[in-house]
This record gives C-alpha cells, sequence and structure tokens, in this order.
C-alpha cells in the first residue's frame, strides 16, 4: 500500500473514531468520576474529587452514594420493576410479532415490500407522537372507555391511563417494528423446501415449527429482543405519560434525581448501576451483531 | 423455491398487526379537525386548531429550531457514518477494532437516560476543564445528535458494503483506476441509495429525541420535542393532534416518495443502466 493510501485510511478510521472517543465513551469516565462525588448547592452541583485541604491535597472520593442506592428499598424495587416491565413487554412484543413477521415473510411478492413499509412506517413518525397517541385512548373520558361505556360493555369508565397496563401498550406499541425486523429478516431466509420436506414425512405443523422454524430464526428473535429489552428498561418517556405515580422505573428514577431533586451524583451512581444491569444484554446483542455482520452474512438496515 | 401464498391465518395477522399500529394514529389525525376543545367528544369539521398551531410562536420556534439541528445533525452524521463504515466493511483487523465496533454499537440500544446524562456531565466538566463549550444550547444538542445518528448510519452503510460484489471494484483497479478512484466511481454511486437511507433515518432520529436533548441543552434552546412534551405531560391538547397530524402526513409522503425512487432506480436498473450513470 502507498504512503498516501495508509494516511487515507488512518484518516477514514481516525475521524469517526475520534468522535466516538470524545463525545461517546469520554463522557462515561465523567460519569463514574461524578457518582464519587457529593452533591453540594453550587455551579456545578458536586463536589471535587481532589480538593486542597489544610494546605495538602486530599483525595475525597466516596461510595456513599452506591451504599445510599443500595440500602434504599425505592431504587431496588424501581431497578427490579423496571427488569419486569421491560421483559414482559418484550415477551408480549414477541408474541405479537412473530406471526407478523412470519406472515410478512410468507406473503407473495410486490405485497410483501408494502406490507414491510407499513411496518417501519411508524417507527419514522414521532416516538412522543406514538406514546401521546394512547393517552387519548385510554384516558378516563377516552376514547376506548366512550365506546366501552357507549356499547353498555361497563358502567363507569375503566382506570386504564396511568396505570402499568398502559406502560406495557405503549412499550408493546412503540418497539414493535424492532421486533418485527430482525424476525422477518431471518424468516425471509429461511428455505421454505425444509418444512415442506418436514410435512412430506408427516410431521405436524407444530413439529415442523418447534424444530425446524424456529431454530433457524433464532438469531432473529434473540436481536428484536434485546433490541426491544435494553432500551425498554431504561425507557423515561412511557412510564412518564402512560404510567401511575407509583409506576416505578429507573429511567423515571434517573430523571427525577436529576431536574427535580438536582442531585447529579445520585443521578451519576444509577446510571452507573442500570448500565451494569444492562452489560450482559449489551454484550449479546453486540456478539450477535459482529457474528450477524461477519462475511458471507447480510446485515439488515436499521 | 415454492410460490409463496397468504392463508387466511396469515391474512388475520396481518390484521391485527396494521390494525394495532394504525388505528391509534388515525384516531389521532380524524380528532384533530373536531371542532371541541375536549379532545375526545366529536363537534363538527373544523381545522381550527392548524390556525391556532399556525399562531403559535413557540411552538413555530421550536420546530424551525429541531429542522436545523436536524439538517445540520443528519449531514454530519452521514459524513461520519459513512467514513466509519468504510472502516469496518473494508480494513480487516486495526488496532482498536473491536473498541470501535463496540462504541457503534453499544448507542443503538443504550437508554436515553444513560446517553443524555453522560453528555450533559462531558459538557459541564470540559467547561470547567477547557472553557468549551461556553454555553449549552443548539450547539451541544448538534454534537449528542451527530453521536448517536452516526451509530445508525454506520451500521446502514456497512451492511450496505459488505453486500456488494468486491469483483466490481476490483475490475476498476484492474482497467487502472486507483483503489481510491475505484472507491469513489463505482463503489459511491450504487452506495449512495444507502447513503440517502442513512442521511433520512438520521433525520428523522433528530427530529425526534427528547430525552437527550433535555439533558444537554440550556436556557433558550428549546426543540419541539421538549415544547410538545411539556404541553403533552399536562394531558391531551387539540393543538398537539393537529401537529402530530402534520408530523404523521409529513413522513407519510417522504416514505411514498423514497419508495417511489427506489422503485424507478430498480426500474433503470433493470433496463441495463450502468450503475456509474446512476
Amino acid at each position: 500500500m502507498t504512503a498516501f493510501g495508509r494516511r487515507l485510511r488512518l484518516l477514514i478510521t481516525g475521524i469517526p473514531f475520534a468522535w466516538l472517543l470524545l463525545f461517546f465513551l469520554l463522557p462515561f469516565v465523567f460519569v463514574v468520576k461524578i457518582s464519587l462525588a457529593e452533591a453540594q448547592i453550587a455551579i456545578p452541583p458536586y463536589t471535587a474529587l481532589l480538593a486542597r485541604v489544610d494546605g495538602h491535597w486530599q483525595w475525597q472520593a466516596t461510595l456513599e452514594n452506591y451504599a445510599f442506592l443500595l440500602s434504599d428499598r425505592l431504587y431496588l424495587l424501581a431497578y427490579l420493576n423496571s427488569l419486569k416491565i421491560a421483559a414482559l413487554s418484550t415477551l408480549f412484543c414477541l408474541l405479537l410479532a412473530y406471526p407478523l413477521a412470519w406472515a410478512i415473510a410468507r406473503a407473495p411478492q410486490p405485497a410483501r415490500n408494502v406490507y414491510l413499509l407499513l411496518v417501519v412506517l411508524p417507527s419514522w413518525t414521532s416516538f412522543l407522537i406514538r406514546v401521546y397517541a394512547w393517552m387519548g385512548i385510554l384516558g378516563s373520558n377516552g376514547y376506548l372507555n366512550r365506546l366501552l361505556l357507549s356499547l353498555g360493555l361497563v358502567d363507569s369508565p375503566l382506570p386504564l391511563l396511568r396505570t402499568d397496563f398502559a406502560v406495557y401498550v405503549g412499550i408493546v406499541y412503540t418497539y414493535l417494528p424492532f421486533m418485527v425486523l430482525p424476525i422477518y429478516t431471518s424468516l425471509v431466509r429461511l428455505d421454505y423446501r425444509l418444512v415442506e420436506a418436514a410435512r412430506d414425512l408427516g410431521a405436524p405443523a407444530w413439529r415442523c415449527f418447534a424444530s425446524i422454524v424456529l431454530p433457524l430464526s433464532r438469531a432473529g428473535v434473540l436481536a428484536g429482543c434485546l433490541l426491544v429489552f435494553i432500551p425498554a428498561t431504561g425507557e423515561f418517556v412511557i412510564p412518564e405519560l402512560l404510567g401511575g405515580a407509583d409506576t416505578l422505573m429507573i429511567g423515571k428514577v434517573l430523571w427525577q434525581e436529576f431536574f427535580n431533586n438536582r442531585d447529579w451524583p445520585v443521578a451519576s451512581a444509577v446510571a452507573i448501576l442500570l448500565l451494569a444491569l444492562l452489560l450482559l444484554p449489551m454484550l449479546l446483542y453486540y456478539r450477535q451483531q459482529a457474528a450477524d455482520s461477519a462475511p458471507g452474512r447480510t446485515v439488515a438496515g436499521g | 423455491m415454492t410460490a409463496r401464498r397468504s392463508t387466511p391465518w396469515s391474512r388475520m395477522w396481518l390484521a391485527i398487526g396494521f390494525a394495532f399500529l394504525y388505528l391509534p394514529m388515525l384516531v389521532l389525525v380524524l380528532y384533530s379537525f373536531n371542532e371541541s376543545r375536549l379532545v375526545t367528544v366529536w363537534a363538527g369539521f373544523s381545522t381550527r386548531w392548524y390556525a391556532a398551531l399556525w399562531q403559535d410562536r413557540q411552538i413555530i420556534d421550536a420546530a424551525l429550531l429541531s429542522l436545523r439541528i436536524a439538517l445540520l445533525a443528519a449531514s454530519a452524521a452521514t459524513l461520519l457514518g459513512t467514513l466509519a463504515g468504510i472502516a469496518l466493511a473494508r480494513f480487516g483487523r486495526f488496532p482498536g477494532r473491536g473498541l470501535f465496533g463496540a462504541m457503534i454499537t453499544a448507542p443503538l440500544v443504550m437508554p436515553e437516560v444513560i446517553t443524555g446524562l453522560s453528555l450533559l456531565l462531558l459538557f459541564v466538566s470540559l467547561a470547567q476543564l477547557v472553557g468549551w463549550p461556553e454555553h449549552r444550547g443548539a450547539l451541544t444538542i448538534w454534537i449528542a445528535h451527530v453521536t448517536f445518528c452516526t451509530a445508525y448510519v454506520t451500521v446502514i452503510v456497512a451492511g450496505r458494503l459488505g453486500e456488494l460484489d468486491p469483483a466490481l471494484e476490483e475490475a476498476a483497479q484492474d482497467l487502472g483506476a486507483t483503489p481510491l478512484r475505484a472507491f469513489l466511481s463505482v463503489t459511491l454511486p450504487i452506495l449512495s441509495p444507502a447513503l440517502l437511507a442513512g442521511w433520512l433515518l438520521a433525520f428523522t432520529l433528530s427530529l425526534d429525541d427528547l430525552v437527550i436533548a433535555s439533558f444537554v441543552t440550556g436556557p433558550g434552546a428549546s426543540t419541539l420535542p421538549i415544547v410538545v412534551f411539556s404541553s403533552v405531560r399536562l394531558g391531551v391538547s387539540p393543538k398537539i393532534n393537529a401537529l402530530a397530524t402534520i408530523l404523521i402526513v409529513a413522513v407519510t409522503l417522504a416514505a411514498v416518495l423514497a419508495l417511489w425512487l427506489a422503485g424507478r432506480q430498480a426500474a433503470r436498473r433493470r433496463a441495463g443502466a450502468m450503475p456509474a450513470a446512476m
């Protein structure tokens, strides 16, 4: 390779690399640092880790914020509840998305491309607007309650908005495309002759599904589940707009510590513990993506 | 390959899936033309909320700011993402590749509250240490958006590059083109639909971001999602329904346009046009 080629390569790699180091990785160093500080009423609202006390430098890092989070039941419950809500939403999403992805993958062209577009299209419209749409539907004076009342199915409006139920609906609704796409990608690659061969040999439909279709679409299911589960665990907008005051989710707790209590060190510690919790699923997603983009495999866009 | 066909069962699932995805937005669009201030009670057709929206300086200003940031962020992210995509798809192993790949993948799933908080703490600490950035506002939002949008563009570009037949570039080089020349005149034109798709995705992601912008913004820089969120927190409002309708219609038109462009290009490719002529 020529010297010019080498320099060009260095430039092509270096520019985005430097940007991400500075604006993606470096920030976490500061989150860790500030999570070890104490809150104080000042600008910025946290203490320095290294301070001059009585004429000599003193190390002032403290693990107090972490001890506080781990000893307070409220935070523990928020973490556990976030994991529960994210896991169940992921499951509901999967149950709805899998048959949908199958139906799209098995549809003839050009209908298949239109269906695919129809699945992606909502994820291009504002996330906030899609969550907001459910506020109008689920409210006590909302469209759903008015429909149920006018049909005589209920006597008084059901409490739907500001409940955990609304949070589940919101997550499944907004994250559904992220589940459908990877599953569709693995299903459309599947050689249907395998299923037909199994049917010819007398396997019942459920058997074909359990021992051929499901194993061959495992990668898509895994990718979809991680794409829903990880962001849903730290979700803020959905529990804030659709959940009740008692819907404890860690994203909401972090937001409140930061914006309402202005306790930056505790908010930082909340973020670090959330990151630690999500590290394993993130690693899994990274390995899955790396395997999927290995030579010879095609990647699903987005 | 056996013929693909629709069964009643799959038609039913398609109907359920698309009803679930589209009914809520359809209701929103319908009731944006409602005369009544009570959002959920129909009182006759009216476009008064669109007029009210047009009069709302705060929303118009926020929309203009959001559009400006989204245009600039999408363009910068497309540039960075294309470079990163080339590096990941074409340069094989290089020192730091694992870290580079991780920094591309992580933003795709990172909870927004973490990204937002970490970037704010970076900006505050940098301002203390080196005096930059002096103020938080449009610039810091732009930096944050470029950072997470770059990851999405990279995935699209690297994916498309991975599918390409390397023989095309090799042929150009056999005919005497330098690797750079071969890339610019053979690969880049084939890549251009992926670049457009990446740019559009980055644009919509930037336009849509509430959480990260809320963390890194400063006084006076309220983007559209920030303004909409503070209004929506208080409950449903007919004005927001009208705004939602405009957004939904704009996205639908853009998608139909993109589909039409892609279809035209595919038709041209079938007609035997050289990729370089596109």
